[in-house]
Parts: C-alpha cells; sequence; structure tokens
C-alpha cells in the first residue's frame, strides 16, 4: 500500500533520515519506533507532506506522492495526527471535525453530509457530539481523541499516528492503544503507529520498525525486534519485556 | 459651555463613522487574521474603487447601484490581484519585506492616480436631504452607510462562521499547516480571503463615495486611522477591531465639536499611543 524507498531528508548538514526504506501493507497495524530524535517524526512530515524529503520515493496506492502538498496526499487517502494535538482552538469540537470531514472528502461533500460524518466519528473516538463545546474544555486525552477524529473525518485509507502516549495515565494509554485496533477493526484503516514508549505499542502492531539516528536498524514481528541486540542498544540496554 | 444637544449629535455621528471604519478595519484584519501580511495599501485599493464609482456614475451616467456594484467588483479583481502578484511571491520572506512590499504598493497606487486622474477632489453628487429626528441633524448619506456597513458585517459574520470556507478561513488563522493537513489547499483558502477582504474595500469605496469626494491622496486620510484601529483592537482580533472602530469615531467626532476635527485626531493618535504602552496586545489582549 505504501512503499518507501530509500527515503533521505537533511536539514542543512544534519541528516535527519538517512536512506530509509520500509513498505506497508493493506491492513496491517505497523508500529514506526524509536529513541527520541531518531528520526519517526521526520519520516512522517515526509510522507504525509508537511516536508519536502531530500531524496528517495514514497510510492502511495501505486503512484510516487513524494514532494506533494499536504492536501494532495489527504485527498488521495493518506493523512496524520500530531504528537501534540493542534485543535483549532476557537473553533467548537464539532467544528474541528465537520470541517476535516468537509475538506478531507475526496468527492464534494454536502455541509449536511460533512456534519452527519463528524459525528459519526466523534462517537466512534468517544467525544460528546454536542457541537456548542470548545476544544480548551477537553483534557489531554479529549485532545488525542479530537486529533484522532479529525484524520479520521477526511476518510483516509492510510493514518499516520503520531500517539507518543507519553502525555496519558495507564489507563488512557490502553484506551488509546485499543481505539487504533478498533480503527483498524471498523473502519478498515491500515495504521503506521509512532511511539517512542515500546512496551504498549508492541503488544498491538503487527510488524515493526525501528529507526535509530536515521537509519533503518531493524524490522519485523514485535517478538523478534524486541530481542534484537542492535534494538536493545539503541534503547540503552532496555530491554522489552512482552507478556 | 457646549450645548448637550450638540454633544448628542456628535456621538450619533461618531457612530455612524464607526460603521464605515469598522468595515475598512474588519477588512484589513480579515487578510491579517488568515494571511498574516499587513496590506499596508489597503485603503488606497479603496481609493481606486471610488473612482469606480465616481466615473461610473458621473461620467458614464451609471445608475448608482450599478456604479457600486462595478465598484465591488473592482474591488474583488484588485483584491485579487495585489494577492497574486505582491503577496504570493512573498508569502514566506519575514515581515519587514512584507510590509515594504505593500508599503510600496501604496506609492504605486497614489503617484499612479495622481497621473492618472491628477489631484482634483471629485464627488458623487447625489441630493439627499438631511434627517431631523428630535432635534438632531443626521446625513442620510451617513446613516445609509452606516446601515449598509452593518448588514455587511453581519454577512461576514454569517459567512465566516456558517459556510464550510468562511470555517477553513477561521481554521488557517488559528493553524496554517494542520488545515492542510485536513485536505484544504492554503492557496486557495488564500485567494478566498483576499477576495473577500477585496470584496469590503469595494463596498467601503462605495459607502465613503456618497459622503467624501475623492483624490489620489485619500488613503492618507483614511489609511492610518484603519491601521491604528486594528493594532488597537489587536491584529487579527475582528471583534477589537469592531470595538476600537466606534471608539475611534467617538474621539474624533466628539472631540471635533469640543475642540475640532484636527484636535479631535491629535487626541484619538495620543489615545493609540498611550494604549500601546499599556496594552500593546490590544484593547482585549490577555495579560501575559
Amino acid at each position: 500500500m505504501l512503499t518507501v524507498s530509500r527515503l533521505t531528508k537533511r536539514f542543512g548538514g544534519f541528516t535527519a533520515l538517512n536512506e530509509v526504506s520500509f513498505e506497508v501493507k493493506e491492513g496491517e497495524i505497523l508500529g514506526l519506533i524509536g529513541p527520541n530524535g531518531s528520526g519517526k517524526t521526520t519520516c512522517f512530515n515526509c510522507v504525509s507532506g508537511v516536508l519536502a524529503p531530500t531524496a528517495g520515493t514514497i510510492r502511495f496506492l501505486g503512484d510516487d506522492i513524494a514532494g506533494l502538498t499536504p492536501d494532495r496526499i489527504c485527498h488521495r487517502g493518506l493523512t496524520r495526527t500530531f504528537q501534540i494535538p493542534r485543535p483549532f482552538r476557537k473553533l467548537s469540537i464539532a467544528d474541528n471535525v465537520a470541517v476535516a470531514a468537509h475538506y478531507g472528502a475526496t468527492e464534494r461533500t454536502s455541509e449536511a453530509e460533512a456534519r452527519r460524518r463528524a459525528l459519526q466519528v466523534l462517537d466512534l473516538v468517544g467525544l460528546p457530539t454536542d457541537s456548542a463545546a470548545l476544544p480548551t474544555q477537553l483534557g489531554a486525552g479529549g485532545l488525542k481523541k479530537l486529533e484522532l477524529a479529525r484524520a479520521l473525518a477526511t476518510g483516509p485509507k492510510l493514518l499516520l499516528a503520531d500517539e507518543s502516549l507519553g502525555g496519558l495515565d495507564p489507563g488512557e494509554m490502553a484506551s488509546a492503544a485499543d481505539m487504533l485496533r478498533r480503527v483498524r477493526g471498523e473502519l478498515g484503516i491500515t495504521i503506521v503507529w509512532v511511539e517512542h514508549i515500546m512496551a504498549t505499542l508492541m503488544r498491538v502492531v503487527d510488524r515493526v520498525v525501528v529507526l535509530d539516528h536515521g537509519e533503518k536498524i531493524a524490522e519485523g514481528r514485535p517478538r523478534d525486534v524486541a530481542e534484537d541486540p542492535r534494538v536493545i542498544e539503541a534503547y540503552l540496554g532496555e530491554k522489552i519485556v512482552l507478556e | 459651555m457646549i450645548d448637550p444637544i450638540f454633544l448628542l449629535e456628535a456621538a450619533v455621528n461618531g457612530i455612524m463613522l464607526g460603521g464605515v471604519l469598522a468595515l475598512l478595519a474588519l477588512g484589513l484584519n480579515l487578510i491579517f487574521g488568515v494571511l498574516d501580511v499587513v496590506w499596508i495599501a489597503y485603503v488606497d485599493l479603496v481609493m481606486v474603487s471610488m473612482y469606480a464609482v465616481y466615473f461610473t456614475v458621473m461620467v458614464y451616467g451609471w445608475p448608482l447601484w450599478l456604479g457600486g456594484l462595478a465598484g465591488v467588483a473592482l474591488g474583488v479583481v484588485l483584491g485579487l490581484l495585489v494577492h497574486v502578484l505582491i503577496i504570493t511571491p512573498i508569502l514566506d520572506s519575514p515581515p519587514v519585506n512584507q510590509l515594504l512590499a505593500t508599503g510600496g504598493l501604496l506609492f504605486f497606487i497614489q503617484s499612479f492616480a495622481t497621473f492618472l486622474w491628477t489631484t482634483d477632489h471629485r464627488s458623487v453628487r447625489i441630493a439627499l436631504p438631511p434627517l431631523e429626528i428630535a432635534g438632531i441633524f443626521v446625513s442620510y448619506a451617513r446613516l445609509i452607510s452606516f446601515v449598509l456597513s452593518i448588514a455587511v458585517m453581519i454577512g461576514l459574520y454569517l459567512f465566516l462562521t456558517r459556510t464550510y470556507i468562511g470555517t477553513a478561513m477561521r481554521a488557517v488563522s488559528q493553524d496554517r499547516g494542520a488545515m492542510a493537513l485536513m485536505g484544504a489547499n492554503p492557496q486557495r483558502v488564500y485567494l478566498v480571503t483576499s477576495a473577500v477582504g477585496g470584496a469590503m474595500a469595494g463596498v467601503a469605496a462605495v459607502l465613503l463615495s456618497i459622503q467624501y469626494s475623492v483624490h489620489p491622496y485619500f488613503g492618507a486620510a483614511f489609511g492610518p486611522i484603519t491601521f491604528m484601529i486594528c493594532v488597537l483592537g489587536g491584529l487579527g482580533n475582528m471583534v477589537g477591531a469592531f470595538v476600537a472602530s466606534f471608539i475611534m469615531s467617538e474621539i474624533i467626532a466628539i472631540g471635533g465639536v469640543v475642540w475640532s476635527t484636527e484636535m479631535g485626531y491629535v487626541i484619538a493618535f495620543a489615545l493609540f499611543i498611550v494604549m500601546m504602552f499599556v496594552r500593546p496586545g490590544g484593547i482585549f489582549a490577555r495579560r501575559q
């Protein structure tokens, strides 16, 4: 579904991503992990069009999308969430999602249709559908849900979820992981999930790609990757325990 | 001692003036809010549209409503031209370059207008009797301008809150990048914003045409006060600009009766300078 080959991004003399290649298969949840500063977010930025890659190709559903603008990429069915939620603070929660449903759609969507889709998505992520509430009334968990709802409202085929559950308590973390499972199960959306706390992610994803210092150091099933000496080294010896 | 009736009359006239000033300020503010660029030459675009109204009505003999529509249409065209030719290439440049570019446009328009139309004052003469309500005289032209200004501002409010493109404009003004990820092409949103800002300049031009005569330096008379109102209200803050318009217009109108019109402007600008020290973020800015 998504084939990233030899993706490279340099900022001046600093190489944030160095010839990274990986593939995402339709219907899977792929984990993209690595320590802080390993290039996960840069990789997301390149794939979603926020940054133009320095070199390499990104093929999505057969077409090279490297260097396209984010709105074009969104219309092809690929969107992302941000690690730090970026809601439109002065728009109501419902408007935040409705505007995404309206502009993200591949075909022209009527206002009523967009509004209906927005309510559906809000319901799925478990946010109140009460239209007047502002995002500023939400807590950290609620803002994460809103971020996800906006991305889902655009009707993606592939979702890049920059989750980083760092700001959440264990209960919220588990429910966020569960949410991504439901997104795949109920909406059939393929997911790439970025995270640097590995334990939660490892229980949910089908496969893992590990980045370190801008290079891919491992790829495979969670169980095998967790045993990989290079991964253990990258995480400063912190071994991931899977029950 | 001034007869209270004159003060009341001045206050009423101040409100009338405030309506048109608010229209100008909201147009400038809308563009700033979405694009982050201050069109220093905004009121000079208004001036060009005023010439359109003058020529179509007074020279070609069109009815006022048709000339007015021509003025608004020209405003839209000018707004789009400014965006495509001047703003688009410098959208990511430092703010000072953008100020210099739109400031340069101001002098270009002024000089070109002087070259084309000389410095003669030209006015659209419409004979409307003044209106007397309870001993207060209000000019009909001003009343019509005020009512239409308010109507256009209500229209703008509904446009921004009830339509998707309006909602997208508000969204882009809060976070450019996030809106693009949700499929809205920012360039299109900018283009629509510039067209709407231009249309508001056009409407303001029509309403100013029936009250004032036009000359190439018209922008110098209304430009600084418009910019000042936007800053006073908090750049990009629509409600702030609306309120600031009436504060400024009242100071000018009442100061004009008590002392003189010039003194009214002196007080308004002095207040502005003081406010910049007291509340640099605008009257509605939260204290840090």
